[in-house]
């Protein structure tokens, strides 16, 4: 698998938000056919780095190649067509809530096809079969479940065939049944299209299931990294703490401030 | 430095950055205003877009457009007959009613109204859309949201205010002969050939159309812009759709005062 060049690679890249910055020293690599998680707690630069991948951000310094591309230096034409063979699902679904079902799916084919409206019910049925839910295929965003939204979703993800998918918290705020089975969807699709997968997640138990390769990125950096064995097996304080989701551990809980003692006591003197 | 000076300072340091902002902001809705001409080539070609848009904003701003001109026409029609009657030129109030919406309350009262029937909504569907990062999915799926979302939404309220516009003028004027003619009693033959006699169509009905299509270049303009730069948050959207009212009543108020000493003729 590794003897072909990687899909996506990034080198050293660092990234600020004005001033703070976000990410530092990133190096990454997701080979053809592969399901790579990206783990971490909130606010660590997970997102940072799926939009640095599909060009809505650019790096600081570094490398971030698709396809042997530097997405960076692509302009608007290069960049739309690098998408074209992209599917991103957001944190949130971002369904188009003007849209049924059915039309969601269909938009990437109406925008960039030329196929007549009966291919494209074929196709967008197809997709909507592919994540069980030919079925709604006329409700409004509005009318679904967060699971089915989330489905529908994947479903739009997928609608051009991508090379490239990206899910960004594809398990947040689901029931564990829809969880097992998004989780699962997510492997069988990626096999099935012959693509590559990048999850952003923070669900360890279950991306573990369905992974290949898995990045631990915490603070900006990556402080781990291993397939799923390795990542079991590993006695790394933090990856402990992060399987075990325990509170307690080199991972602060709480925000990095003062110690709660002194705010006390400032407040106090401040009053007196 | 004493303490006044350093006050006075600060003033002038806030007044001034807060003029840059102002500037540094139309300067940004200048140019995107720009972008989205530049990508309505596609709202052209698909056209059906742009009918959809014209539906949302342009046909549900009906009701409200032509009942506030009847009754606009109907204050008219008493207004006008007090004061005409003082001159014993009664008659002529055909030609008061038509002159003042035409000219005047048509495009400026329907664009207020359509600002904030239509122009809020514009700015809080497309806000909302960025927030729940609809229009960020829509670029991930390499497709333009300025072409895709914004530009029908503005070229649906360019088309749609000159004809709302008219619509009012006519409602105001029909509401201006119920009160007039049928119920005060004012002469229906001259109501009606004193209009039509004095009416000019140059002077009068194309002022008031290019008065009309101004109005919805501006507030179709100010509602998109304020809707795509918005924060994305829910306190974002709802502080964008009281800004497209208010930024959008100023403009129309104030432009109207610039067209009317344009189109003046003079003494
Ligand atoms: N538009 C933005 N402007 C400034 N800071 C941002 C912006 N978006 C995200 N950030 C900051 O970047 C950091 C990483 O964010 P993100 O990549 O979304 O984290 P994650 O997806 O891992 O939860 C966070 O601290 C967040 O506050
Ligand atoms: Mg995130």
């Amino acid at each position: 698998m590794s003897d072909s060049p990687p899909l996506v690679k990034l080198t050293d890249v660092n990234f600020a938000y004005d001033q703070r910055p976000i990410l530092m020293g990133i190096n990454m690599e997701i080979h053809r056919g592969q399901v790579v998680a990206i783990m971490g707690i909130s606010g660590g630069g997970k997102t940072t780095t799926l939009r640095l991948i599909g060009g809505q951000l650019k790096p600081s310094s570094g490398e971030v190649r698709v396809n042997g591309v530097s997405v960076p230096d692509l302009d608007t034409e290069g960049l739309y067509d690098m998408r074209r063979r992209m599917g991103m699902l957001f944190q949130f679904g971002a369904l188009f809530t003007d849209m049924t079902v059915f039309d969601n799916v269909a938009f990437q084919m109406r925008e960039h096809t030329d196929l007549s409206e009966t291919t494209i019910h074929d196709l967008v049925m197809l997709k909507l079969n592919a994540v069980g839910l030919a079925n709604v295929h006329a409700c409004k965003p509005s009318e679904l479940s967060g699971g089915m939204a989330r489905r529908v979703a994947l479903a739009r993800a997928i609608a051009l065939d991508p090379m490239l998918i990206m899910y960004d918290e594809p398990f947040a705020g689901l029931d564990p049944i829809s969880l097992s089975t998004v989780g699962t969807l997510i492997r069988q699709l990626n096999d099935a299209l012959g693509a590559s997968s990048i999850i952003v997640t923070h669900d360890v138990s279950e991306s573990l299931k369905i992974v290949d390769y898995i990045y631990f990125v915490s603070e900006g950096r990556i402080i781990a990294e291993g397939t799923a064995d390795d990542i079991r097996a590993s006695d790394a304080p933090f990856v402990h703490q992060f399987v075990r989701g325990d509170i307690d551990g080199p991972m602060a809980f709480h925000y990095p401030s003062p110690p709660w003692r002194d705010d006390l006591y400032s407040g106090a003197v401040g009053h007196a | 430095m004493s303490v006044f000076h350093t006050n006075l300072l600060s003033t002038l340091r806030n007044l001034g950055k807060r003029v840059t902002d102002r500037l540094w902001r139309l300067g940004f809705a200048s140019r995107f205003l720009l972008a989205t001409l530049l990508y309505s080539g596609m709202t052209l070609k698909r056209f059906h877009l742009t009918i959809r848009e014209i539906y949302f904003t342009g046909v549900l701003s009906l009701i409200i457009i032509l009942v506030s001109g009847l009754f606009v026409g109907m204050v008219l029609g008493l207004q006008g007959y007090d004061t005409l009657q003082r001159y014993g030129s009664s008659e002529a109030l055909g030609i008061l009613v038509a002159l003042s919406l035409v000219r005047e309350l048509g495009p400026v009262v329907s664009a207020l109204l359509f600002a904030s029937r239509a122009g809020s909504a514009i700015t809080a569907e497309i806000g909302l859309m960025k927030a729940t990062e609809q229009l960020s999915a829509m670029e991930m799926m390499a497709v333009n949201p300025i072409a895709r979302v914004v530009a029908p939404r503005f070229w649906a309220g360019v088309i749609s205010m000159p004809i709302l516009a008219a619509l009012f003028s006519a409602m105001g004027i029909f509401g201006g002969y119920l009160v007039g003619v049928q119920l005060i009693g004012v002469d229906e033959g001259s109501f009606w050939s004193q209009m039509q006699a004095s009416v000019d169509f140059r002077e009068d009905i194309l002022n008031g159309v290019i008065k009309s299509f101004v109005f919805g270049i501006l507030v179709s303009w100010i509602a998109v812009f304020e809707g795509y730069d918005c924060e994305p948050t829910a306190e974002g959207v709802s502080g964008a759709t009281t800004r497209t009212v208010v930024t959008s009543s100023l403009a129309i108020l104030s432009a109207d005062f610039v067209l009317t000493a344009l189109m003046f003729r003079g003494v």
